[in-house]
C-alpha cells in the first residue's frame, strides 16, 4: 500500500456548497496561504446540489425581510431551540452570498423591475429565491475554486481527523480509487460532509433511494464526534414529505407560489403552510393515520401554462430525473396528485437542527476544527446557510492560523487508523457491505423511525452497540468497496448517536421530529435547552444539556406557537 | 464466509457503439464513482449498482451514450 503525505494550511472536508465556499472565501482572505478541498467524489458534481438548486430558500434582501424577522421566524420554527447568533449570521451575510454568486454567473429570478423575485414559502415572510437556472450551480464554484487556486484532490474520503494537544491538526483518509493511505497535516480544518442521508432505510428498500445524495453518509457527524467536538439537537431528526418511491422532493417550495398546495386523499389542505417542520411532518403523519391519506401535492387545478412552468424547473434541477419517474407511471401534474409519504429519518441541519455544536464563527467545541454546511448544527439553514457557514469557516480559520505550526501526527494513532480501515480487505469473503448496511438501516427504521418509543429506541440502542462486532465481518474486494464499508461505520455511529439524543431529551419537541409517545408534551421546565452529546473520557457516548444562549431578537414563545393544522 | 452473485437491473445503460474509449467523462462526474471502463472494450459500464439517478454522467456524455433509468425498485 502506498502513503501520500500532504501538508497545507487549511484543510476542507468535503467540497460540496459550503466547502467550496470555504475554500475560496479562505484564498480571497489570504491568497497566500494554502487551502486543500478534500473530496471523496468530485467537486464538479459532488453534494447536495450535485445537479444544482432551483431556488435559495433562507434568502434575506434588504428591502423585504430584516436578520432579526429571519431569526424570529427560525426560532418559532425550531421550538426556541438555537444558537440565535448563528442564526442571525445566515441572514446577515446571505444576501452578500447571492450578490457575490450572481457575480460569478448564477442567476436568480428577478421581478420586471429588476428586483429578487421573492416568493413566501415560511409561515411569515419572504425568503424564497427561485432560481429556475440553478442546474449549474456546481460548475460555476469549481470554476471558481479553480480561479482561486483551491488546490483540490478528488477521489479521496477521509476517515478521521487527527487531534494532537487539544486541537485539530489534520485528517488522515484514503483514496476510493488506489486505496492509497492519505495523512494531511493542517493547521485548521473544517469539516463540511453534508447530511447523514442514509441513516434510515427508504421504504423503496434501494440503500441510495435517499432524499440526500447518499454520498452524504454522516461521515462529518462522526469524524467530528471522534475528534472530541459537541454534537447537538441529534434528536430532532430530518424527516421529510417526499415523492412515494422516488424519495425525492415533488416540490411544494417551486410549485406552492403558483398556487399548488398539499391535500389530503379528498383534495382538501390540512396544513396552511407548506414549509417543512417538524409541525407540519406531524400534520401530514397525522392525515396519513386519519382515513384520509395518501396525501399529495396538488396541482391539476391550475392552467396549463403554470403547470409547464412548474415542470421546466422541477425537471432541470435539483433532481431532474423526476420527469422520468413520472413518465414510467403515466402521471402527468394535470391529471394527477403527486402522491406523498413520509421519508425515512435523517441527520440534517440544512432541514432540521441536528449537527455539530458551532458558534457564530463557525468553531466547533475543538479548536482549530470548524464545522459547516448541513452537519453544522445551525437550523433550517439551507443552501444558503451553507454558503454562509462556509464562508464564515474560511475567514475564520485563516485569522486562527496565523502563527499556528504543524504538529506531526502521533504513529500509534496512524498505525491504528490504518488497520481500521484496510481491515475489510483482509476478508475478502467478509459480508459485503451492502447486506451489513441493509439491516443496519432496516433496524434504524424499526426502532427509531418516529412515533418514538422508549424500550423500541433501547433495543435498537443495544443493537447499534452490538453492530460493532457486525463491522468486524464486513469484507472488501477493492477500494471502492472498501469506502462503502467505511461509509457504514459512519452510519453506525450517527444511529448510535439518534437513540442516545432520543432517549435523553424526555419529552416531545419539534413536531414529529422528536414524538415521544411516552412525553407527548413540551416540558420547557426541564427541557428548555439543547442536548449535546460527546466521547466521554472512558471513550463512551455521554449526553448532556446545555443552556440556550441569550436571544438576541426577543420573542416571546408562550404566545408564538408554530402552528400549521387546518382546522 | 460462503458467498453467491445476485444479478440486479442496473440503472445506469450505456449504448457502447457511441461511447469513446478515451473519454472518462461519465466515471469523472458520478458522485457515487459507480462507472468504470470495461478494460477489454474501452467501453464504460456500471459496475456498483450504488446509483441515485441524478444524470451528470448522462447529460455530461459528449455522444449521448448514456441512458439513465430510475432504478428497478423505486421506477
Amino acid at each position: 500500500m502506498n502513503i501520500q503525505n500532504l501538508k497545507t494550511d487549511f484543510l476542507v472536508i468535503g467540497g460540496g456548497t459550503a466547502g467550496t465556499m470555504a475554500g475560496i472565501k479562505a484564498k480571497q482572505a489570504n491568497p497566500d496561504a494554502d487551502v486543500l478541498i478534500l473530496e471523496k467524489a468530485n467537486i464538479r458534481r459532488s453534494g447536495a446540489i450535485a445537479m444544482g438548486m432551483d431556488g435559495v430558500n433562507t434568502a434575506v434582501i434588504p428591502g423585504n425581510s430584516t436578520p432579526e424577522q429571519y431569526v424570529r421566524e427560525i426560532t418559532i420554527a425550531n421550538d426556541g431551540i438555537l444558537n440565535q447568533r448563528s442564526v442571525y449570521q445566515t441572514g446577515r451575510w446571505g444576501y452578500e452570498v447571492i450578490q457575490e454568486l450572481e457575480s460569478w454567473g448564477v442567476k436568480f429570478q428577478k421581478d420586471h423591475e429588476g428586483n429578487y423575485d421573492l416568493k413566501q414559502v415560511h409561515r411569515v415572510g419572504k425568503y424564497v429565491l427561485p432560481m429556475p437556472e440553478g442546474k449549474d450551480l456546481k460548475k460555476i464554484l469549481t470554476r471558481q475554486v479553480k480561479r482561486h487556486k483551491v488546490r483540490v484532490t478528488n477521489r479521496v474520503m477521509a476517515t478521521r481527523v487527527m487531534v494532537k494537544d487539544g486541537r485539530a491538526i489534520g485528517a488522515v483518509g484514503f483514496d476510493v480509487r488506489k486505496g492509497d493511505f492519505v495523512v494531511i497535516q493542517a493547521k485548521a480544518v473544517v469539516l463540511c460532509t453534508g447530511a447523514c442521508g442514509r441513516l434510515g432505510l427508504p421504504a423503496s428498500g434501494y440503500l441510495y433511494g435517499t432524499y440526500e445524495n447518499p454520498t452524504n453518509a454522516g461521515d462529518g457527524y462522526s469524524m467530528a464526534y471522534h475528534a472530541g467536538a459537541e454534537l447537538t439537537n441529534i434528536e430532532c431528526f430530518q424527516i421529510n414529505p417526499l415523492i412515494k418511491d422516488y424519495n425525492g422532493p415533488a416540490c411544494a417550495y417551486v410549485a406552492s407560489p403558483f398556487g399548488a398546495y398539499t391535500a389530503n386523499a379528498e383534495g382538501n389542505r390540512f396544513i396552511n403552510c407548506d414549509y417543512w417542520s417538524g409541525q407540519m411532518m406531524l400534520e401530514t403523519w397525522k392525515e396519513l393515520n386519519s382515513g384520509k391519506g395518501p396525501v399529495h401535492l396538488k396541482m391539476y387545478h391550475l392552467d396549463d401554462d403554470t403547470i409547464s412552468e412548474i415542470e421546466r424547473v422541477l425537471w432541470a434541477n435539483e433532481r431532474p430525473s423526476r420527469e422520468r419517474f413520472h413518465e414510467g407511471r403515466k402521471e402527468n401534474y394535470r391529471t394527477h396528485g403527486v402522491e406523498m409519504n413520509i421519508s425515512e429519518i435523517g441527520l440534517c441541519s440544512g432541514h432540521s437542527a441536528s449537527g455539530v455544536w458551532v458558534n457564530e464563527k463557525a468553531e466547533t467545541t475543538v479548536p482549530g476544527l470548524y464545522a459547516a454546511g448541513d452537519m453544522a448544527s445551525v437550523p433550517h439553514n439551507y443552501m444558503i446557510g451553507a454558503f454562509v457557514s462556509g464562508r464564515l469557516s474560511g475567514i475564520n480559520a485563516m485569522e486562527y492560523v496565523q502563527g499556528v505550526k504543524h504538529i506531526e501526527p502521533d504513529p500509534d494513532f496512524l498505525e491504528a487508523e490504518k488497520a481500521r480501515i484496510y481491515a475489510p480487505l483482509n476478508r475478502p469473503d467478509g459480508v459485503p457491505h451492502t447486506q451489513v448496511e441493509y439491516k443496519l438501516r432496516r433496524y434504524v427504521n424499526d426502532y427509531l423511525q418516529p412515533p418514538k418509543s422508549p424500550t423500541n429506541m433501547d433495543i435498537g440502542l443495544a443493537a447499534f452497540e452490538r453492530y460493532h462486532d457486525t463491522l468486524d465481518l464486513m469484507g472488501a474486494r477493492d477500494p471502492h468497496e472498501l469506502m462503502r464499508c467505511m461509509e457504514v461505520h459512519f452510519i453506525r455511529d450517527c444511529a448510535e448517536m439518534a437513540a442516545r439524543a432520543s432517549l435523553y431529551r424526555k419529552e416531545s419537541r419539534w413536531g414529529l421530529y422528536h414524538y415521544r409517545l411516552d412525553y407527548p408534551d413540551k416540558n420547557d421546565e426541564e427541557w428548555f435547552c439543547h442536548a449535546n452529546l460527546k466521547k466521554g473520557e472512558n471513550g463512551e457516548m455521554e449526553m448532556f444539556k446545555r443552556e440556550v444562549a441569550p436571544y438576541i431578537v426577543d420573542v416571546n414563545l408562550d404566545q408564538e406557537v408554530y402552528d400549521v393544522a387546518v382546522r | 464466509m460462503a458467498l453467491t452473485t445476485q444479478r440486479v437491473d442496473v440503472p445506469v445503460i450505456v449504448d457502447e457503439s457511441k461511447c469513446l474509449e478515451k473519454c472518462t467523462a461519465c466515471i469523472e462526474v458520478c458522485p457515487l464513482d459507480v462507472l468504470v471502463k470495461n478494460p477489454e472494450t474501452g467501453k464504460a459500464y456500471m459496475k456498483y449498482d450504488e446509483c441515485w439517478f441524478c444524470l451528470p454522467c448522462e447529460k455530461e456524455c459528449p455522444t449521448n451514450a448514456i441512458t439513465v433509468q430510475i432504478p428497478f425498485l423505486l421506477r
